[in-house]
């Protein structure tokens, strides 16, 4: 592979590092109070549309089979050169997902960002390279590649969650996040060496192929380096039980950042998880099914249920988007063999991270409106929203809705999907989890619905989202409608990307 | 290709309530007025595709079909027969009425309230022509969100309304997200959501325990609707927060979205299951008889003892329904009992919708007069408010079922097709004939109008100054009876041209079985 060709298959991730610098070099020159900051988050916004049509540019390149991405040239082991990133459908699917999170996250942000924080340059740059870290690890393949892009991943997070810092929960959020973060992604390291212990590759097709071969004498270690693994993704997606610092995190981050922490990370988790399990340890898939059925269970059942005391919608919403968790990862649990079917788990997966993404950040983009208008997170600040600003009241309904489930939304869709899946392994049980709890769930979001219709605001004034916002809800809700009443061509993405993760399987 | 007369039926009213929500909120009257008209070309069409419609043609008239969703072979398929046909009647006229009727009741939030009324009109409209499952289950979850709201918003504060409008949203969830995972395994086995094609296919006839599972989840979501008993607890409170015109299309449309549901989707699908469980639904449909008579006879508040006999009444077709499936294995005993019985549950929704539509804006004519709904607070309003007097008894004997108005009509074929097929369950459902005239003369004509007047009782409850119109019935009151007044009568002295569409449809669909 001559270095130009390498170039051309890494311009998503160059055209992002090159905006974070350019953000960053400008910060520098701009000192002047303020005035120009403003085009800081214009550059970054344009950067983030530029990967979206970088990432279409080279979706060609692909081809159905996908690309390895090599850079290292690994003497020792006699190979010329180590395969660390592939670019496949499914890591493209994740380079338009991680653009589209950034578009919604910076547009929401800029007032917010305005108004309390800083140093603006930086925390564009970081959001940035926060999308960059995401879209390593969804297209790495190589465990060392793995933990490298998720670990710059958790420390762009945990920056950006104690970027406030003269607030203490700001701060507190952070290092709760530092810790836990920390120690996941040691124990997870620890599963990483047990695996290239056991099999002698950090290539994850590698991996499989010589666990497939059964000259492994120590299969045993395969169970240890699993559940570690686990351990380390399951931080990263906030799966029940390592999910004790996403309310915390999420409530004492900027609202922004928790924008993109409940849906980033999140998604990286996913696509790793997703990648790995499936490619590098597809003969112990009755071991990990059975793991994750549970983790899915009490993932969903806990986050609802710790969801009905919330009173600040940051908690809130970082409780339900545990829950959410819990519901994709059905799809990974009831993925099915036959790649002919209209779900095969995974294609429910990967629309449900969608559905969410739109869901998730339009309903955080409501709640830094109400907040930059009310000063307030708690859930009495959407009193009465509804004569304030019924567009916004009007939205957020839509996003619980989607939420919830209800149709004609997104994530209706999803559910249709995951559940479908589950049915169609004969995984009732999980099925019937899945919806009892989207029922559970009604009660809480029913919370805001009520603030929002039924409460009568103590300052009734209407006021204005400002131009960022209103953008940044209009498309996320413009989307979930879209995916519920032309459903098709994001079916067709979603089952597309994971084509080639499903044949290989 | 056909005149799309069903897209335009159910899409009007949604393009509505979005001309509505863009309007400036303070012109209120232009406001009420465009959503009026925009909800009278529904009806219009509705009247002209049941004329239009062969009345005797047992298959799917006006139908629409297009791809919507390939992979998941998921169809905008719509089109109506003779058990649908007149209940997208029922629907565009009664909202009509309540939008008229609201116009000159309702004085908050007024353009939420219009919008949202027009949305909930396709939303039900939707459901009754759909014939693939995913657009059926789309209308259904569509219909729920507006009235959520309407009793939410527009209920009144002393009755718990954001209460009983979150009872309402999560009662009706349930069940239909139970019904979402038996479609979806339907589905997964017949591998199209065609409603009119997947009996043929005998949906999960491979896996007896699967079938039975999405029989009941599926019988859950529609019971939960119409409502039976023991799934109804939620229907008084609904019905006593929500806002007169909001009672009269939840009591007048929204339970029929369950009836009809049992009628089109469980029935069809299932007819060996609805056959073997029949004695049980049976049951439910006693209870829900018997039961619901008794409490509405015990109810001191005029709009909860409605809801009650909505329970009750809603009983009636169910018994209608299971007599017609109680006996889909043996020969026919008699004539086309069957096909009577099941011509009389259907009929019985297009009543109880006229009926107890017309009964609970009667309601709302005390009640924005006096604000109360309190039994003990009448006595003699006869003699001050003729025209009313009039009205209601008309309203309330057809309810009890007097030969002549449209409720004796219905209740006569149930169980004229009851007697022949089941009959033990006939004879015990008789007695609710007995209680409904007891609670309609005993308690609504008595209490309320008969009796001495009380010049003091009345000073206390009625307040001049916050009523405009004339005290007896004013002319927009009597505007929105009349339609129904003339449907009772009609339905009672001729009822041909409703039943002859219904009775092809019926027959087919029994014959299909």
């Amino acid at each position: 592979m001559t270095l130009t060709q390498l170039l051309v298959l890494l311009l998503p991730e160059l055209v992002l590092t090159l905006t974070a610098l350019v953000v960053l070099g400008l910060d520098m020159i701009w000192r002047d109070g303020g005035r120009s900051q403003r085009f800081l988050l214009w550059i970054a916004l344009i950067g983030s549309v530029a990967l979206i049509a970088v990432t279409v540019l080279i979706w060609p390149l692909a081809g159905t089979g996908g690309l390895p991405i090599a850079f290292v040239t690994d003497r020792e082991f006699g190979s010329d050169q180590v395969p660390m990133m592939a670019l496949d459908s499914l890591a493209l699917f994740f380079k338009l997902f991680t653009a589209l999170v950034l578009i919604l996250v910076l547009l929401a942000s800029g007032d917010y960002v305005r108004a309390r924080i800083r140093f603006r340059g930086e925390f564009y740059a970081l959001i940035l390279f926060g999308g960059l870290a995401m879209m390593l690890a969804a297209a790495a393949t190589n465990l060392l590649m793995i933990y490298l892009s998720l670990e710059f991943l958790s420390i762009t997070s945990y920056l950006l969650t104690g970027y406030l810092r003269e607030d203490e929960r700001s701060t507190e959020g952070a290092v709760k996040y530092f810790i836990y973060g920390a120690t996941a992604s040691a124990v997870m390291l620890y599963g990483f060496s047990l695996l290239y212990g056991a099999t002698g590759t950090l290539d994850l097709a590698g991996i499989a192929a010589v666990l497939m071969g059964g000259v492994v004498p120590v299969h045993w270690l395969v169970y240890p380096a699993l559940i570690t693994v686990l351990v380390g993704l399951g931080f990263k997606i906030a799966l029940v039980p390592f999910h004790q610092w996403a309310p915390d995190a999420y409530e004492g981050a900027p609202t922004p950042v928790t924008a993109f922490l409940s849906v980033g990370p999140k998604a990286a988790g996913f696509a790793v998880l997703m990648r790995l399990l499936l490619t590098a340890l597809p003969g112990f898939q009755l071991d990990w099914i059975a793991v994750l059925a549970g983790v899915a269970i009490v993932t969903m059942t806990l986050g609802n249920l710790v969801a009905l005391w919330q009173s600040n919608v940051k908690r809130l919403l970082a409780y339900s988007s545990i829950a959410q968790a819990g519901y994709m990862l059905i799809g990974l649990v009831a993925l099915a063999p036959e790649a002919h079917s209209w779900t095969t788990g995974l294609n429910g997966l990967l629309l449900y991270l969608l559905a969410y993404l739109f869901t998730n950040l339009g309903a955080f983009a409501v709640a830094i409106a109400v907040e930059n208008h009310t000063g307030s997170a708690q859930l009495d600040a959407f009193a009465g929203l509804m004569r304030r600003n019924p567009f916004l009241a009007i939205t957020m309904f839509l996003f619980l809705l989607s939420l919830i489930g209800i149709p004609p939304t997104a994530g209706f869709v999803g559910k249709l999907f995951v559940f479908g899946a589950a049915i169609q392994r004969q995984m009732i049980m999980l099925a019937v989890v899945g919806i009892v709890n989207s029922v559970i769930s009604v009660y809480y979001y029913y919370a805001i619905m009520r603030q929002m219709f039924f409460g009568e605001a103590v300052d009734a004034s209407p006021f204005d989202e400002g131009p960022g916002l209103r953008v940044a809800v209009g498309v996320a809700a413009g989307m979930v409608l879209m995916m519920a009443l032309y459903a098709e061509p994001f079916i067709r993405l979603a089952s597309e990307s994971v084509s080639l993760l499903a044949a290989s399987f | 290709m056909n005149f799309p007369f069903l897209t335009l039926i159910t899409f009007i009213p949604l393009l509505g309530a979005v001309v509505v929500a863009l309007m400036p909120g303070k012109r209120e009257r232009a406001l009420k007025r465009v959503a009026v008209l925009f909800s009278v070309p529904s009806l219009v069409l509705a009247l002209i595709a049941w004329l239009l419609s062969a009345q005797t043609a047992s298959e799917m008239q006006w139908l629409e079909e297009a791809v919507w969703i390939p992979t998941l072979n998921a169809y905008y398929r719509v089109g109506v027969d003779g058990i649908s046909l007149p209940l997208v009647f029922l629907t565009t006229l009664l909202t009509t009425l309540s939008l008229f009727y609201s116009a000159y009741t309702i004085t908050k939030r007024v353009k939420e309230f219009f919008a949202l009324f027009l949305l909930l009109e396709t939303g039900m409209i939707g459901v009754f022509v759909a014939l693939d499952l995913i657009l059926f289950y789309i209308f259904w979850e569509v219909g729920l969100v507006p009235m959520f709201l309407l009793i939410g918003i527009w209920g009144q504060p002393q009755d718990r309304p954001q209460y009983s409008a979150i009872k309402f949203f999560l009662y009706t969830l349930v069940g239909s997200v139970a019904m979402l995972l038996a479609f979806i395994a339907i589905y997964l086995t017949t591998g199209t959501w065609n409603i009119l094609q997947i009996p043929s296919l005998k949906p999960l006839a491979g896996n007896p325990a699967l079938a039975i599972a999405a029989f009941w989840a599926i019988f859950l979501a529609f019971a939960i609707k119409v409502p039976s008993w023991p799934f109804h607890t939620w229907l008084p409170d609904a019905h006593t927060a929500a806002p007169t015109a909001g009672s009269v299309v939840l009591a007048g449309v929204l339970l029929k979205l369950g009836g009809y549901g049992m009628i089109r989707i469980l029935l069809p699908f299932f007819p060996d299951l609805f056959r073997q469980f029949a004695p049980w639904i049976g049951v439910l449909a006693l209870v829900s008889m018997i039961y619901g008579a008794l409490v509405s006879m015990a109810q001191w508040d005029l709009k909860r003892l409605i809801a009650y006999s909505s329970v009750s009444h809603m009983g009636f077709f169910m018994l209608g329904l299971v007599a017609a499936a109680a006996s889909l294995d043996v020969a026919e005993p008699v004539l086309n009992s069957r096909a009577i019985a099941l011509n009389g549950a259907v009929l019985q929704m297009f009543n109880h919708g006229i009926i107890t539509g017309g009964l609970f804006f009667l309601v709302g004519v005390i009640y924005e007069r006096t604000h109360t709904r309190d039994l003990k607070a009448f006595g003699g309003l006869s003699a001050k408010m003729p025209v009313y007097y009039g009205v209601m008894l008309m309203t309330a004997l057809a309810s009890l079922g007097l030969p002549g108005l449209a409720g004796f009509i219905s209740e006569f074929m149930v169980f004229r097709g009851a007697f022949a097929l089941i009959p033990t369950y006939a004879i015990i459902g008789i007695v609710a004939i007995v209680l409904g005239a007891a609670y309609i003369l005993w308690k609504i004509i008595q209490h309320v109008f008969l009796g001495e007047f009380s010049e003091e009782r009345w000073q206390k409850i009625f307040n001049p100054a916050h009523w405009h119109f004339s005290l007896d019935m004013a002319r927009f009151e009597v505007i929105t009876m009349a339609p129904l007044l003339f449907f009772m009568v009609l339905v009672g002295v001729y009822p041909a041209p409703v039943l002859n569409v219904i009775n092809a449809a019926t027959t087919a669909l029994l014959a299909g079985l």
